[in-house]
């Protein structure tokens, strides 16, 4: 999926190559037909970090990370990863639309779990969760069927390798997605929404998982999510976002105690009346 | 051999007689098959399980056996019967019957698809069963289906080459019977094959159109 | 009675011929429906131009035509078939055609977001349709190539017509030795209705297994859709031939 922007001049201040930020959007902008949802939008993102990003319905959140997973194609701007043009491959000077190979090489790097799981029904657990190292990394099959183990273990589901996704609660079919994601080995993971087709109950399973790979693991996290308590814990960083656009942006607990902004206040209040 | 333009025009009158039978044969077997179909799948409605269940064996029996043979019964053990048909009777006789078993199904897809609450509106305003089936439900189920129905006329049309095997001289029989005449079965055969092509893949188009906008 | 009897064998020597030409046609017809519905789901324009040219040619033509066309004209440009050959390459033509649009149909069939899973795991587009698309799709082929296989099996009869001795044929020479016409013709049909129903309840069977293996709730048992009408676009279109 490239753009459909032409070649653009490779902007030549920092942003190129500058490898310290492993994500950095650049002047994105992302139109449905005659409706802008990201308008020139700027922000990157350091190695390691977790980023929750807030912000009321239609507001782009998931615009976000689809473009960063390749799953959209966007209408301006450049999207950098690790310090190389996500959508864009260098040709001499100039950026051009990305083709299928360098869309493959740069999503190596890129996770996501998506809010419905999307497993695969026609592979039981464990196949899920080896079948993209397998066939995609040429990872050997032991090899990847132990650290799926190992994966499986670590989301609580040790006992599940052999079941099919039909027979698991929603809860553990987005644990099995999680697993499924980490076994390619991301250096980014996004998340979006993922608690939010659950049942109550088995929210906090899920994001007792998050919690516990966001402790032992250095992965950078970006996430949406309706789940204030669990953005404060977890992201070293809150987006509040509204209209494709960020309104405000800072550590949890200063967006959370004490935000500076009428719109984030109004935010927070509604998802709090909300619960 | 090479193709022979003139020969091909010489023909043409003789395959364009065989194409008028072949067109009627398919329209007068069409007629049967929307009728009997209506009429077996308002048999299969019937409350009487005996009738529904031998309607329904009856109908799977003619859907899984060969259209060929079902012609061949038709026109040759019948007249032990004392029934002699035409072999055009015969064959349409057969085309239609073979088809009611599909359209039968049509229907009934298109009679289920009714909202119950419109039965029980006729229960409830006391219409007898005849006023709502033919006041309420049928005028509901009917236009619903008439694009699927449509493209049993092009099934059939392609079908009705079969009635070759029983001796009419529909298309498909006049062109092996010139071919049989002067040895050159490369024109006729050709044109003929052209000939359905030509007619069904429109038709076809035109009815996948009609049941896109109209069906469902 | 007795005529059933004298003639059984050589109608069971038809059948036989009749099971080789519906084995024949269904494995052609497999490959090509593969190739079409494949073919027009490809990215590439002229591939799915020339899946559509053959699905609407050979849907529009008459299996009895093509397999006359095969067995008759062609000849006389110098491709010449055995009958059993020219039948199985009418039917197979024909009901590829139709199976094209059921494969296509069944992988437009697959939600996006099945695509979006193999993306975001970094599959190339041939492992994604090899080991995720095409098994899923799978399961709501096996309907309508269960409905397609019959009227293969019922197509295979107009074979007779060009002097293939299988069922059909054999059936029309036992009636012309022995001008037992009821008998002989009883038996014909009913060993197609046989052969049929063993084949809709294999079908059923192997849709049952599928469909469990993807952890759908089988399908309620339902009635034969309305044959070829039905398949592919919602439409059907009756007989094979
Ligand atoms: N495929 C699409 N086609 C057209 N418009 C779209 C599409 N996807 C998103 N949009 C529009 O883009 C805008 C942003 O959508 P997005 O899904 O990114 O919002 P969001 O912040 O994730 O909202 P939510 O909290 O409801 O998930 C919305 O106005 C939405 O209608
Ligand atoms: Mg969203």
């Amino acid at each position: 999926m490239a753009t459909e922007t032409g070649p653009v001049a490779a902007p030549g201040k920092g942003g190129d190559g500058d490898a310290s930020k492993i994500i950095r959007f650049e002047k994105v902008v992302k139109r449905f037909g005659d409706n802008v949802v990201l308008r020139e939008l700027d922000f990157d993102v350091s190695p390691g970090e977790r980023v929750a990003l807030i912000g009321p319905s239609g507001s782009g959140k998931t615009t976000i990370l689809r473009l960063l997973m390749t799953l959209e194609k966007l209408n301006g701007g450049v999207i950098w990863v690790s310090g190389d043009p996500l959508s864009h491959m260098r040709k001499g000077d100039q950026l051009v639309t990305a083709d299928e190979k360098h869309l493959r090489q740069v999503r190596q790097t890129i996770g996501m779990v998506f809010q419905q799981f999307n497993l695969f029904p026609n592979m039981n657990v464990l196949r899920n969760v080896t079948e993209a190292p397998i066939h995609v990394k040429g990872v050997a099959r032991d090899e990847a069927e132990t650290k799926a183990r190992d994966l499986l273990n670590l989301v609580d589901l040790g006992d599940k390798y052999d079941a099919h996704p039909s027979q698991l609660s929603g809860g553990q079919q987005q644990r099995v997605a999680i697993a499924r994601a980490l076994a390619m080995e991301p250096k980014i993971l996004l998340l979006d929404e993922v608690t939010s087709a659950l049942d109550p109950e088995l929210v906090a399973g899920v994001l007792d998982v998050l919690r516990e790979i966001a402790n032992t693991t250095d992965i950078t996290m970006l996430f949406v999510t309706h789940e204030m308590r669990f953005a404060r814990d977890v992201s070293h960083r809150v987006l509040m976002f509204d209209q494709g656009q960020i309104v405000e942006s800072g550590p949890p607990d200063q967006i959370f105690s004490n935000p500076q902004e009428q719109r984030t206040r109004d935010f927070l209040h509604a998802i709090i009346e909300e619960r | 051999m090479q193709w022979d333009w003139n020969y091909a025009a010489d023909i043409m009158p003789r395959l364009l007689d065989g194409l008028v039978v072949t067109v009627s044969a398919t329209l007068v077997g069409y007629l049967i098959a929307v009728v009997l179909g209506l009429a077996i799948a308002l048999l299969r409605r019937s409350d009487n399980r005996a009738v529904s269940g031998t309607v329904r064996w009856i109908m799977e029996f003619i859907r899984s056996t060969p259209l060929l043979v079902q012609l061949f019964f038709i026109f040759f053990v019948l007249p032990s019967f004392g029934v002699v048909l035409s072999a055009f009777t015969a064959g349409v006789i057969g085309l239609g019957l073979h088809y009611a078993a599909y359209t039968s199904e049509v229907y009934r897809a298109g009679i289920e698809a009714v909202p119950k609450g419109q039965w029980e509106a006729a229960t409830a305003l006391s219409l007898s069963p005849g006023r709502t089936w033919f006041g309420v439900v049928l005028p509901q189920a009917v236009p619903k289906v008439i694009p699927a129905l449509g493209n049993y006329l092009i099934a059939m049309f392609k079908d009705s080459p079969m009635l070759f095997g029983i001796t009419v001289v529909e298309m498909l029989g006049a062109a092996y019977q010139i071919g049989a005449e002067t040895f050159r079965y490369l024109e006729p055969m050709t044109i003929v094959g052209v000939l359905f092509v030509v007619v069904s893949i429109p038709a076809s188009i035109l009815f996948r159109y009609l049941e896109r906008r109209y069906g469902h | 009675m007795s005529v059933v009897l004298q003639s059984f064998p050589l109608l069971l020597q038809g059948l036989i011929l009749t099971l080789e030409i519906t084995a024949g046609g269904a494995v052609l017809a497999l490959v090509l429906a593969f190739l079409a519905g494949l073919a027009g789901t490809a990215r590439s324009r002229i591939l799915r131009a020339v899946s559509r040219v053959y699905v609407e040619f050979f849907r529009g033509s008459s299996a009895l035509v093509l397999m006359f066309w095969f067995f008759f004209a062609l000849p006389l440009i110098g491709f010449r078939f055995e009958a059993v050959a020219a039948a199985i390459i009418a039917l197979g033509l024909n009901v590829g055609a139709y199976g094209g649009e059921v494969v296509r149909g069944a992988i437009l069939s697959i939600p996006p977001a099945q695509y979006e899973a193999t993306i975001a795991l970094n599959m190339s587009p041939a492992l994604r349709m090899r080991r995720v698309i095409l098994p899923q799709a799978w399961a709501s082929m096996l309907p309508p190539f269960g409905n397609l296989l019959i009227e293969l099996l019922k197509a295979t009869a107009v074979a007779a017509l060009i002097t293939i001795n299988e069922l059909t044929f054999v059936g029309q020479q036992q009636r012309a030795a022995t001008g037992e016409s009821l008998p002989i013709y009883t038996t014909v049909l009913f060993m197609y209705f046989v052969v049929a129903q063993v084949l809709i309840f294999g079908m059923r069977r192997l849709e049952l297994r599928t469909a469990r293996s993807l952890g759908r709730a089988p399908a309620a048992r339902r009635g034969r859709r309305p044959a070829l009408a039905g398949v592919g676009d919602g439409g059907g279109s009756g007989g094979v031939g």
